[in-house]
């Protein structure tokens, strides 16, 4: 089981997600901050995410596009307000249209990802917030597709022959 | 779907506050009238009243009048959909760290330049 806890904090509509994983905090950073490593990960299977900009700097943005089972594609950017490889980094995401322009409506999601060394491995915390519950209804409307396609995707591992 | 049936802002909003989380659990327990709530809480009938209607608005108590009481329940609907977007939240989260996993494990297998 690689995530140890996650605690919902419904008054704060704030996610803390602790997640431990073998290798050191300089791997899990990269992940992080590799487009092409980003996009093995960020997305579910079926919605693949593409990276056509990261600037892993303080201020630097990020804009990137999920392409869907259709060929639609869902839009978003992120802005880094604080990085400290490879111990924490912190950034909005938020919805964008389909020339990558941040979104008005709604109010950008904050993450803090934290990386502590954990013996030879890495303890991973991420804290997400958001300003509204409509930005969060937002974001879950989109991870109900992931949900649904991690479902299914979990089901065709059952289904392989071993 | 349900979630996006819920009016998420109002609810959450709703539940922002210490006395009216606690109305709702205890309506959940069992229907309570706003006369017996009131006796629970340090504060005025028509505060207490006013709570069960933020709570009557945001669909997670419904409220009958039966004689001269006005009989609260706790709809739990309404209150396993909120409880719902920050799980499936959750959820997006737990699918991105196992992928997460999964690419470190294949990495430390011999690829360490990652995806070609």
């Amino acid at each position: 089981m690689t995530v140890l806890s996650a605690t919902t904090d419904r008054e704060n509509l704030t996610l803390v997600l602790v997640a431990e994983f073998a290798a050191p905090p300089e791997a899990v950073w990269r992940l992080w901050t590799d487009a092409r490593r980003l996009e093995r990960w960020w997305g579910p299977p079926t919605w693949p995410a593409t990276f056509t900009r990261l600037e892993p700097v303080p201020g630097g943005g990020a804009q990137y596009f999920m392409t869907g089972p259709g060929g639609e594609r869902a839009h978003g950017w992120w802005r880094f307000a604080d990085l400290d490889e490879p111990r924490s980094l912190e950034f909005e995401d938020g919805f964008a249209d389909e020339h990558g322009e941040p979104a008005a409506e709604p109010p950008p999601s904050r993450t803090r990802v934290a990386l502590d060394p954990d013996g030879s491995g890495t303890r991973m915390t991420i804290t997400s917030s958001f300003s509204s519950a409509d930005a969060l209804e937002q974001m879950v409307a989109m991870g109900m597709l992931e949900g649904l396609t991690q479902a299914v995707g979990q089901m065709d591992d059952l289904l392989v022959p071993a | 779907m349900v979630v996006r049936e819920l009016d998420a802002d109002r609810v959450f909003a709703a539940l922002a506050d210490a006395t009216r989380r606690d109305i709702v659990t205890r309506v959940l327990r069992g229907e309570a009238s706003v006369t017996a709530l009131a006796r629970c809480y340090e504060m005025s009938f028509a505060a207490v009243q006013k709570h069960v209607a933020v709570l009557e608005r945001a669909r997670l108590v419904t409220k009958e009048r039966r004689g001269r009481e006005q009989l609260v329940r706790g709809d739990i609907t309404t209150v396993r959909a909120a409880g719902h977007l920050l799980e499936q939240f959750e959820r997006v989260w737990a699918g991105r760290v196992e992928r997460m996993h999964e690419l470190l494990a294949e990495e430390a297998e011999g690829n360490p330049e990652g995806p070609s």
